[in-house]
Order: C-alpha cells, then sequence, then structure tokens
C-alpha cells in the first residue's frame, strides 16, 4: 500500500513538473492554458493522496472548473500572437533569473529555518477524519481575523477590478430591462379589423 | 470467502465490477431516455413518435446506435486535429465520473466518500471544457460561438448551483451524499430539504436544466441560429459521445436533485403500502419524474435569449441564493433549529 502510494506520488509529481514546463513553453496560448489545467489536476492528486480532500476538489472545483474557463474564454478569443510576446525574451532574461534566484534563496531560508525533520512530520490523515470540518472550524475560531480580512481584501480587489474596467459608453445599444417588463399589450400590438374582397 | 477479500488484487477488482454494475444500466437508461424523449415531445405535440423499428419504436435506440456507429468520422481539414478527436472524450468521461459518488442506498455507492458533493460539484464542472475545445478546434465560426456561449453560461450558472448546496450543507452537516440522504430521514414527504430548501430546490434544477445545456437554455447549440454550434462538425462516434455525455448528465442532475432535496431513497409517505417498496425503486421513480420534467420544460418554453440567460443567472439566481442562505442561517438560531435537523 506505502509503495503504490510513492509510485503514484511521484508519477503525479513528475506530470506536475512537466506540464508546468509545458505551459510557459508552448508555443500555442491554448496549449499553454490546457498544459495548466493538467498541471492544477496533478496538484489536486497530489493533495488526495496527503488525504487532503477538502484542498484537492476545491483546487478543481475553483481553478479548473471556473478560473481557467475564463481563462481559456480569454484566450481563445483575443488570438494572441505569441512570436510578439516572446521577442524581448532574451533582454528580461537577466531580470527574470535575478527574481528567480531571490525566490530560491528566499525559500531555502524558510526551510532551512522551519522545524522540518525535528518535528515529526504529521502524517496522512485517516480516511474517517472529516478534514473539511476540521477546516473550517479553524478557519472560523482560531484564524477568523486573518481569514475575514483576506475576505475583505479580496472583496476590495474585485470592485477595483470593476471599477477600473466598467466606462460607461452611450453609443451602444442595450435592453432596458425594466422597461421590457413594464409594456402593456395595447403599446406593442394593435388590432385590425381587415375586410377583403368577398370570395 | 474471507481469503479472497483479503487479497491485494481484490479491491481494484471489486471496484471494476461496481463501476461496470453502475455503468451499463446507466448507457442504458441513456439509450431509452433519447426514446423516452421523443415519445414524450411528440405526445405533447400530437404526433406519435418514432414507431418503425421495433414494437412501438422499441428498438429505435439501438438502430440510432448502430447508425452512429457505422457513420464515417469527419475532420474539417483546418481543424486542430489532436483537440479536434480529444473534445468528445472530454466531454464524456466527467460525465461518467460524477457517477462514483452517487448513492443507491444507505452507504451504496461505487465509492462513498466524505467529499462526496464537493467531488460532484467539482467533476460536474469539467465537461464544459469538451465543449469549449470542440468549438475551438473545430476552426468553424459557429462552433465557436457556441463554445464561447456555453463557457460564459457555465460559470454564470455553477455558482448558483454552489450557493443552493451551502443550504444543504447547513441542514444535512456533512458532505457524503449517503449521510445526506440519512439526514433527510422521519416525517417523509414533508421531511425532505425541498420544503425548507424550497428557492434552493428550485434554483439547482434550473441551473441543472443550464449546465446540462437543455431546453431553454441550449444557446450553445442554438440550431435556429448558430445551426448546431459547438458539435456542427462533429459527425458519428464522435457526435455520438456528445450526445450520450449530455443525455447521463441529464440523468446525474435528476438523481442528484433527488438525492438532494427530494429524500433519496425514502418513501413519500411512511405507512404500509410506500414502505414495502425497496429504496431503489423510488429513488429510480423519482428520478424519472424529475426527468419528464426536463423533457417536458424542452417542449414547452422558447429559447432564452442569450442576455436573458446571463441576466437569470447573475442578477436573479445568485442574489435569491445568497438572501436564503442567510434565512436558513438565522432559522438554524432560533428554536427552528430542531425541527431543521
Amino acid at each position: 500500500m506505502m509503495l503504490t502510494t510513492t509510485v503514484l506520488f511521484y508519477v503525479f509529481s513528475a506530470v506536475l513538473l512537466l506540464s508546468a514546463l509545458l505551459v510557459i513553453t508552448a508555443r500555442n496560448p491554448v496549449y499553454s492554458a490546457l498544459y495548466l489545467v493538467l498541471a492544477f489536476f496533478n496538484a489536486a492528486a497530489l493533495f488526495l493522496l496527503l488525504g487532503a480532500e477538502f484542498l484537492g476538489l476545491i483546487l478543481i472545483l475553483v481553478y479548473v472548473g471556473a478560473v481557467m474557463v475564463l481563462f481559456l474564454f480569454v484566450v481563445m478569443m483575443l488570438d494572441i500572437n505569441l512570436e510578439r510576446l516572446k521577442e524581448g525574451f532574451l533582454r528580461y532574461l537577466p531580470l527574470g533569473l535575478a527574481i528567480a534566484i531571490v525566490g530560491v534563496l528566499e525559500m531555502v531560508a524558510v526551510f532551512w529555518t522551519a522545524p522540518i525533520g525535528r518535528v515529526p512530520a504529521p502524517g496522512p490523515i485517516s480516511a474517517n477524519a472529516d478534514n473539511t470540518r476540521a477546516l473550517g472550524e479553524l478557519l472560523y475560531t482560531h484564524y477568523l481575523y486573518p481569514f475575514e480580512i483576506a475576505a475583505v481584501i479580496l472583496l476590495v480587489a474585485i470592485i477595483a477590478a470593476i471599477a477600473l474596467t466598467l466606462r460607461r459608453r452611450p453609443d451602444t445599444k442595450s435592453q432596458v430591462v425594466g422597461k421590457q417588463v413594464a409594456v402593456a399589450v395595447r403599446e406593442r400590438l394593435r388590432m385590425v379589423d381587415l375586410r377583403g374582397p368577398k370570395p | 470467502m474471507h481469503d479472497l477479500v483479503n487479497a491485494a488484487w481484490w479491491p481494484p477488482v471489486w471496484a471494476l465490477i461496481k463501476i461496470i454494475i453502475v455503468l451499463i444500466p446507466l448507457l442504458l437508461g441513456v439509450a431509452y431516455l433519447t426514446l423516452a424523449e421523443r415519445k414524450v415531445i411528440g405526445y405533447i405535440q400530437i404526433r406519435l413518435g418514432p414507431n418503425r423499428v421495433g414494437f412501438r419504436g422499441m428498438l429505435q435506440p439501438i438502430a440510432d446506435a448502430l447508425k452512429l456507429l457505422f457513420k464515417e468520422v469527419l475532420i474539417p481539414s483546418t481543424a486542430n486535429r489532436f483537440l479536434f478527436l480529444a473534445a468528445p472524450v472530454l466531454a464524456f468521461v466527467p460525465a461518467m465520473l460524477v457517477w462514483a459518488a452517487v448513492p443507491f442506498g444507505p452507504g451504496v455507492a461505487i465509492s462513498n466518500m466524505n467529499a462526496g458533493l464537493l467531488y460532484v460539484l467539482a467533476i460536474a464542472g469539467l465537461g464544459v471544457y469538451g465543449i469549449i475545445i470542440a468549438g475551438w478546434a473545430s476552426n468553424s465560426k459557429y462552433a465557436f460561438l457556441g463554445a464561447m456561449r456555453a463557457a460564459a453560461q457555465l460559470v454564470a450558472y455553477e455558482i448558483a448551483m454552489g450557493f443552493a448546496l451551502v443550504g444543504v450543507l447547513m441542514l444535512a452537516q456533512t458532505l457524503n451524499l449517503s449521510k445526506i440522504v440519512e439526514a433527510q430521514a422521519g416525517g417523509g414527504f414533508w421531511s425532505w430539504y425541498w420544503l425548507p430548501l424550497f428557492p434552493f430546490f428550485l434554483v439547482y434544477f434550473i441551473s441543472g436544466v443550464a449546465e446540462t445545456n437543455r431546453a431553454p437554455f441550449d444557446v450553445a447549440e442554438g440550431e435556429s441560429e448558430i445551426v448546431a454550434g459547438f458539435h456542427v462538425e462533429y459527425s458519428g462516434m464522435g457526435f455520438a459521445l456528445f450526445f450520450l455525455a449530455e443525455y447521463a448528465n441529464m440523468i446525474f442532475v435528476s438523481i442528484l436533485t433527488t438525492v438532494l432535496f427530494l429524500g433519496g431513497w425514502y418513501p413519500p409517505f411512511n405507512v404500509a403500502p410506500f414502505t414495502w417498496v425497496p429504496g431503489l425503486v423510488w429513488l429510480l421513480l423519482k428520478t424519472a419524474f424529475l426527468l419528464y420534467v426536463f423533457l417536458w420544460i424542452r417542449a414547452t418554453f422558447p429559447r432564452y435569449r442569450y442576455d436573458q440567460i446571463m441576466r437569470l443567472g447573475w442578477k436573479v439566481f445568485i442574489p435569491i441564493t445568497i438572501a436564503w442562505i442567510v434565512v436558513v442561517g438565522i432559522a438554524l438560531e432560533t428554536p427552528l433549529r430542531a425541527i431543521l435537523r
């Protein structure tokens, strides 16, 4: 049983890394988006292997089921020309590498100081434990303030994004639903008594 | 027997047997649902429907399946070959995967998982990839328009659907589908969740109709405006897989509505003649009724205009569900709690 889990872990991790690499190297942006979907799936599978079914399923529900659908929608609509996007690749490469190195160093620093290895890592939770309930109880009691503040920040971001992109265009035609619902029959329909010649 | 159950190869084999036991009746059900649809709509429009193949047309689905099997699979010359062939599979597989969590009796499912409700919600939302990819890979404007409509529609209605399920969670206190049904036991018809969660029941079922791309929400196909939408370029088995996925999803939405809101396998009255009938029969009867409602809706209503679909999803359903979540939340803090739970 342990062996199966280990093999599955390496298979999912390998596919995850490979698809993540293909996201940034694929020539066609639609393919990039689809590889990102594959990467999300494998990440969700890794969560499931750890017994964290809530996180795994939420990852699929939110990112694959909603976010990536909109991503694909936009990518397919815009018909992005990747060749032009890639023109500046060499110019930005040094800056990108520098940022990547700083990121790696930060992660190493965090793992170096974190008590991983000294404290025994928590094993996978037993199949009967309901980790949805456990997560909910922690979020709404112990971590209530960080959780609610994060929610408010997200709400602000949503409203700001809409406010920045919303522009009123008087020249476009659109239906005013209130007016459509309020119409009476006599405004739209006139009965005419037609008298044709007798046959 | 004991040795058999303990053998290392037994769990995967047993899982395979369970999958076959569920999927073969499901595919037969899909085949006869197509016949039922043509018959029901025929009678509603004062026609007879198919009545030539077999006794009163009973073999019509078999004839249709054979016809689709033997048709040539056409691939448009400018299509993206790989994605064009992968899209029907991507539509069909999630439609089958969701059945893993559907309970047919107390704890009887292919996988009686803890997070069953979350699983079905997550997997059911994946079917749209088949539609979007089909529309894009066909390299045809009508197919593409259908795909774009399907994507926008799915995102709008999945949110309302998710909120409707939050109400069920608040009352049942579990994500396990089998336990959700068991939480509705007791007073028969009146203790099922359709009553305290009536707005959710309506929103969930209508969103289900929208999510399966059925009339009056079938703008992704819209045969009178964009020919047949996303599957206009498909023939033979590619088309058949889209068709199977759509009808399997219809059965799935019906059975899930039964499980969540109509008491699953419990009889409507806890008196003698009703309790003699096995639970599975009740489950299937309720599902069949909801499937009939699907067909009835299709025969009754004209197709929604696209902007009206968006308005209904975003501006009507989502506010209704949020408001009713607040109502249920407040009710659970009052003495009503004892009745609701």
